[in-house]
């Protein structure tokens, strides 16, 4: 249940941001992470980003969860 | 993950291990890293002088009957709106549960965030809507801010049912347990980033156990695991952060600000483990016209855990999930009579998906 899922800061409208979620867009509160900038990662959980992280570890988390996510499709 | 720096973490723990003069109980604390290690087979493939057990870190899991019963009673009432993230909607009360109530004709909505469910009351103020509060430390920060919010907006028919629990409490409790022989815990990721590694100090240096925070893919796990073993070798218990990409030792202070200024500490039980003082979170003084414990009356008189179920021992470590009678028998993902059945991270639910032993 605590999972952060990683997302790329597209537009910032100051509490919250525009987030790319590999491809879907969604406002999210940056609330957590004032000096988060536009292009730059993080980690978010419910609907809040937690943590700024780089952009390979971004890419390495969305690849695990991609897994996780077939395998569970697959039961 | 390239498959030659896992092997070389495989050989570096078995040397590692050979040092070891007992067996060792390496405990997980946070359900995601239980998912990740069964999925990755981690506990069958490590020496057999390293144990690895599952604790209570998984908040679906540990949310009592009583309370999820409390919740289940407000859905009843007249002109209320439940709000609540997914990994609830399962979890089995006395007689029923959310899915159940809402099969029934009652309004209850899963959300995403607790924002969506302000955005929820404000689209709808002649009705009370409630959201069910269920995590730790990762989760809190966003009920906090979200009722700052509420707050600032005048916003009267939001409520919070608060179940969240703190992790620290928990673990020192089972330091204690003469039952259970810890040697080291693998600390949650996500909850440390909100706290920090600090918040680990009390178990290294008063009940002596090593504590790693550590990530969630293959080679943080191994990694975090080598670094366990070593500190017990070397015999200097100390907090050490694998997980440097997300966590510092001193956490996001932000959210520790706020969780501080919307919550106060409370004793609370943990399903099947009993109560823990000062474990829970609900709502201080100045928030406490958004308490939904305040507007509705209960009576639970009659919660009752069910029975047979053995999820306090596999919360606890004291039992693997195939020591309980009932697992893959009376209980599966399909059908779960326990909490560690219903969430994807619950113990019982990762060792039936990964078929461990
Ligand atoms: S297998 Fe089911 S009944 Fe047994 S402890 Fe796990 S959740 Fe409870």
């Amino acid at each position: 249940m605590c999972l952060g899922i990683p997302a790329k800061i597209e537009k910032i409208e100051g509490d919250f941001a525009i987030a790319d979620f590999n491809g879907i867009k969604r406002q999210i509160s940056i609330q957590l992470t004032p000096d988060i900038k536009v292009n730059e990662y993080c980690l978010v959980h419910a609907g809040f980003a937690i943590e700024k992280i780089t952009k390979d570890y971004a890419e390495e988390i969305k690849r695990y969860l991609k897994e996780i996510f077939k395998e569970t499709e697959n039961g | 993950m390239d498959n030659k720096s896992i092997k070389k973490l495989y050989n570096l723990i078995n040397i590692e291990s050979k040092k070891l003069k007992n067996k060792i109980n390496l405990m997980e604390v946070c359900g995601t890293h239980t998912m990740a290690i069964s999925r990755f087979g981690i506990r069958s493939q490590l020496p057999p002088k390293v144990n690895l057990i599952s604790g209570p870190g998984c908040p679906v899991c540990v949310t009592p009957v009583s309370e999820i019963d409390k919740i289940l009673e407000i859905s009843e009432k007249e002109n209320v709106i439940i709000t609540t993230f997914g990994d609830m909607m399962r979890v089995p009360g006395t007689f029923s549960s959310l899915e159940e109530k809402k099969a029934k004709g009652k309004d209850i909505r899963v959300v995403y965030s607790p924002i969506d469910a302000l955005e929820i009351a404000k689209k709808n103020p002649d009705k009370k809507v409630v959201f069910l509060g269920v995590g730790f430390e990762t989760t809190a920060p966003s009920v906090a801010l979200t009722l700052k919010q509420a707050k600032k907006q005048k916003i009267k028919n939001f409520f919070i049912l608060s179940f969240f629990k703190i992790i620290i409490p928990p673990m020192i409790a089972l330091c204690m347990d003469k039952k259970l022989k810890l040697n080291g815990f693998i600390c949650p990721g996500h909850v440390s980033a909100i706290t920090g590694a600090k918040i680990y100090k009390i178990l290294t240096r008063k009940y002596k156990i090593p504590c790693v925070v550590i990530g969630f893919e293959e080679t943080d796990i191994l990694t975090g695991i080598y670094m366990l073993l070593k500190q017990i070798n070397n015999n200097k218990p100390e907090v050490e952060i694998q997980y440097k990409r997300v966590v510092t030792y001193q956490g996001n202070l932000i959210a520790q600000k706020i969780l501080k200024e919307v919550f106060k500490k409370i004793d609370s039980i943990w399903r099947g483990i009993g109560e823990i003082k000062k474990s829970g979170l609900a709502l201080s003084k100045k928030y406490s016209q958004f308490d939904a414990e305040k507007i509705f009356s209960f009576d639970i008189s009659y919660s009752k855990e069910k029975k047979g179920c053995r999820c306090g021992d596999v919360l606890k470590g004291i039992i693997k999930p195939v020591q309980c009678p009932l697992y893959k028998k009376k209980c599966t993902p399909e059908k779960p009579v326990g909490a560690c059945m219903v969430s994807s991270e619950g113990t019982c639910a990762a060792y039936y998906k990964y078929g461990e032993k």
